[in-house]
């Protein structure tokens, strides 16, 4: 630890553990669709390090260009998830999504 | 150990708890906060792989207004968060399985790749659109790289970016537009259309006997 190289394998590894720390909060959180969508801002910002971690190593910006693109489909996803949210909630009063079924009638 | 490598792990480790924190925490309020405290931890990772422009929108966009619009919708709605938290112990074995064997999976792949050094991978991909590396000091700045090939050669990525926004922007609207009935709203065509004889009656009063 004393001559600690932060390499592009550490990056790649924290990665690693933010996205499994997403994908293990949609199962845990399977009722509450806020938390849902948090956890998948979580994994888009895994991949996100991880498009800039192999930007920076491999010295090409396309990956950086590419991260841009990945925020930009996070951000509208976020949006559009919210606004479905907030129309789901007018509609029954609450945002139990274990018993959505609606659209089975 | 160098200031690099000591920013390094503070800067994981709090992206690591405030992620746990995101989903273990009762209350989705502090669940927003920690997603925040997240965005601000990776954005010190990106400043430190180099990329600051990167890490500055994702302070922007990320905590000022993703996060934010998160903090409105959790504050509009009014639910019963406790009973949204029911069934997460029961599904912490399962999922939390699941979490570790992809973390095992990922870094023994990260482990044990070999890594080319950067030279023998340049010559083997001379990449055109590279114009300039991440790390050269003399080079452009990292937002006047990313300038340089993003409105030149990734100028279609751009705009189909922008288009993305917009039908999100839209969609947004008209999912959430409602008419809500019994609202008094200023109404400028009635008022304009408003003639002399709508508002002004002559009343011929009979003298002594006033107006019933």
């Amino acid at each position: 630890m004393v001559d600690f190289e932060v390499g592009l394998g550490a990056y790649l590894s924290v990665a690693a553990i933010l996205f499994a720390i997403g994908m293990a909060g949609i199962f845990l959180n399977r009722k509450n669709v806020i938390v849902i969508l948090m956890s998948i801002e979580l994994m888009l910002l895994a991949v996100n390090i991880n498009l800039v971690a192999f930007s920076q190593f491999l010295g090409d910006l396309t990956g950086q260009i590419f991260a841009f693109m990945v925020l930009t489909v996070a951000a509208a996803e976020a949006a559009i998830g919210l606004a479905i949210l907030v129309a789901f909630f007018r509609n029954r009063g609450d945002i139990a999504v274990d018993d959505a079924s609606l659209m089975k009638n | 150990m160098s200031i690099a490598g000591f920013a390094f792990l503070f800067f994981s480790f709090a992206v690591i708890a405030s992620a746990l924190m995101v989903v273990a925490s009762k209350n989705p309020v502090h669940s927003v906060l920690f997603l925040i405290s997240t965005f601000i931890a990776a954005a010190g990772l990106f400043v430190l792989m180099g990329a600051e422009y990167l890490a500055m929108v994702l302070v922007v966009v990320y905590v000022g207004a993703v996060a934010v619009l998160f903090l409105f919708v959790v504050m509009m709605l009014d639910v019963d968060f406790v009973e949204l938290k029911q069934g997460f112990l029961q599904y912490l074995p399962f999922g939390g399985a699941v979490a570790v064997l992809v973390v095992v999976e990922l870094i023994m792949v990260v482990s044990v790749w070999a890594f080319p050094s950067d030279a023998d991978l340049a010559l083997a991909h001379p990449s055109p659109t590279a114009a300039q590396t991440v790390a050269d000091p003399n080079g452009p700045t990292n937002i006047e790289a990313i300038g340089l090939i993003l409105y030149t050669d990734y100028v279609h990525y751009f705009q189909i970016a922008g288009i993305i926004l917009l039908v999100a922007m839209i969609g947004a609207i008209v999912l959430t537009f409602r008419t809500r009935e019994g609202i008094k709203k200023q109404d400028a065509a009635a008022q304009v259309g408003r003639k002399r004889e709508d508002g002004v009656e002559l009343v011929d009063i009979p003298t002594g006997q006033g107006l019933s």
